[in-house]
C-alpha cells in the first residue's frame, strides 16, 4: 500500500508525457483471482479444457473487468489517490494468458480544464504482451489543479466527465 | 439513431431508446468484495485500504470505479431463480432475435459520476442505442449494436453510464 503522499497535480502533466510502464507476470492464479473477484463465471476464465476445446485458444485468459481493474490501478499508481477516474474505454484485441508478461503503458494525449475549473488528463493506454497489443484503452481522469484542490469533492454540474 | 438501416425489423427499431430490464443489484455494495477486487489487481491505492485517507480524500470508503458491473453479476446459482442468469440481457435478446449463434463485445466505454460506496444499492437500466445493417467482417456476417446501461444509487443519483458495442454474427462457412 502506498501512503497517499504522492498526489500528482495538473501542472505537473504535459501532453506527450509517457507514464512509467507496469509489468506483471500473469499466472493462472492472476486470471482466476481476477474473474472470481469480478464475479465473472464464464468458463473461459477458469476452465482450461473449455478455453482450449470450445474457444480454440491456448489457455484461460483475463476477463474484461479484471483488465479494467489493472488499468485503474495503473492510473492511480501514477497519479496518486486524489486522482478520480471519469471515463474509461477499452477495446479487446487478443487475450492475455497465464505465462504472459503483461506490460501496461500509457501516454498523455491532452491536458485541459473545463468550465467548472476541473482539471483533466486524457490518456492513451495499452496492455501488451511482447510486441503484441492485447488491449487498447483510453481514459479521462481528473487531477487536482493545485495542492488545495480535490476532484472527489465535485458533484453535479461541477463534475462533467 | 440518425440513420435507420432499411433491413432492421420494426420490432427491433421500436426498442431503440426505450429503457428496459430495470434491475437492482443483488446485494448492497460491501467492503469484502472491494478488498478482493483491488487485491486481484495488486492495487495499493490507500483510499481502498486506509479509512483515514479515504475520509480525507474521498469523503469515506469508495469502491473502484471499474468494479461497477460486478455488483450486477448474477450468482452462478440462487435458490429462487427460474431462468438462466444472464448479465446484459438486452444483448442476448438481440442475439436471439437475429438468430446469430455468436456475439462478441468489441468496445466498452464507461463514464463515472457519483462514487459507489459500501452500503449502496444500485439500480440499472438498459437501452438500445442503435443497430447496424447486416455486414460481413473477418468473423462472419452479422450486425453491430450499441447498448447503454445506466446505473443509479438508492438516492437516484446517476452513478455511471456504460456503453457497449457488440457484434452478433454467424461465422462464414470455410
Amino acid at each position: 500500500m502506498t501512503d497517499g503522499a504522492h498526489r500528482l497535480t495538473l501542472a505537473a502533466v504535459t501532453p506527450g508525457q509517457m507514464l512509467p510502464e507496469l509489468v506483471h507476470d500473469v499466472t493462472t492464479t492472476t486470471v482466476v483471482q481476477g474473474s472470481a473477484a469480478a464475479r465473472v463465471w464464464r468458463p473461459m476464465h477458469h476452465d482450461k479444457d473449455y478455453a482450449v476445446h470450445r474457444q480454440g485458444v491456448r489457455d484461460i485468459f483475463l476477463d474484461t473487468q479484471t483488465q479494467c481493474a489493472w488499468l485503474e490501478r495503473y492510473l492511480t499508481d501514477w497519479a496518486g489517490p486524489t486522482a478520480r477516474l471519469g471515463r474509461l474505454g477499452t477495446r479487446m484485441r487478443t487475450p492475455v494468458f497465464p505465462g504472459d508478461r503483461m506490460a501496461i503503458d500509457g501516454s498523455v494525449r491532452d491536458v485541459e480544464t473545463d468550465d467548472s475549473g476541473c482539471g483533466w488528463v486524457v490518456l492513451d493506454l495499452t496492455i501488451r504482451v511482447g510486441t503484441t497489443v492485447c488491449t487498447e484503452a483510453h481514459a479521462k481522469m481528473a487531477l487536482p489543479v493545485d495542492a488545495s484542490d480535490n476532484p472527489w469533492t465535485r458533484h453535479g454540474d461541477r463534475w462533467q466527465p | 439513431m440518425t440513420d435507420v438501416p432499411a433491413d432492421v425489423p420494426t420490432d427491433v427499431l421500436e426498442r431503440v431508446g426505450v429503457a428496459c430490464h430495470r434491475e437492482q443489484s443483488g446485494l448492497p455494495v460491501e467492503r469484502g468484495a472491494i478488498a478482493a477486487f483491488v487485491s486481484a489487481a495488486r492495487n495499493g491505492n490507500p483510499v481502498f485500504w486506509d479509512d483515514a485517507i479515504a475520509d480525507e480524500i474521498t469523503g469515506g470508503a469508495v469502491a473502484p470505479a471499474t468494479m461497477l458491473s460486478v455488483w450486477f453479476q448474477p450468482l452462478p446459482w440462487a435458490p429462487d431463480r427460474t431462468e438462466d442468469a444472464v448479465p446484459l440481457r438486452l444483448h442476448f435478446e438481440l442475439k436471439e432475435r437475429f438468430g446469430y449463434p455468436e456475439a462478441i463485445m468489441s468496445d466498452n466505454v464507461a463514464t463515472y459520476y457519483e462514487p459507489v460506496r459500501p452500503g449502496d444499492v444500485l439500480t440499472s437500466e438498459q437501452r438500445l442505442v442503435s443497430v447496424s445493417e447486416e455486414k460481413t467482417t473477418r468473423l462472419g456476417t452479422g450486425r453491430f449494436w450499441v447498448i447503454d446501461v445506466e446505473y443509479r444509487n438508492q438516492r437516484d443519483d446517476l452513478v455511471a453510464v456504460e456503453r457497449w458495442t457488440a457484434f452478433g454474427y454467424e461465422a462464414d462457412a470455410a
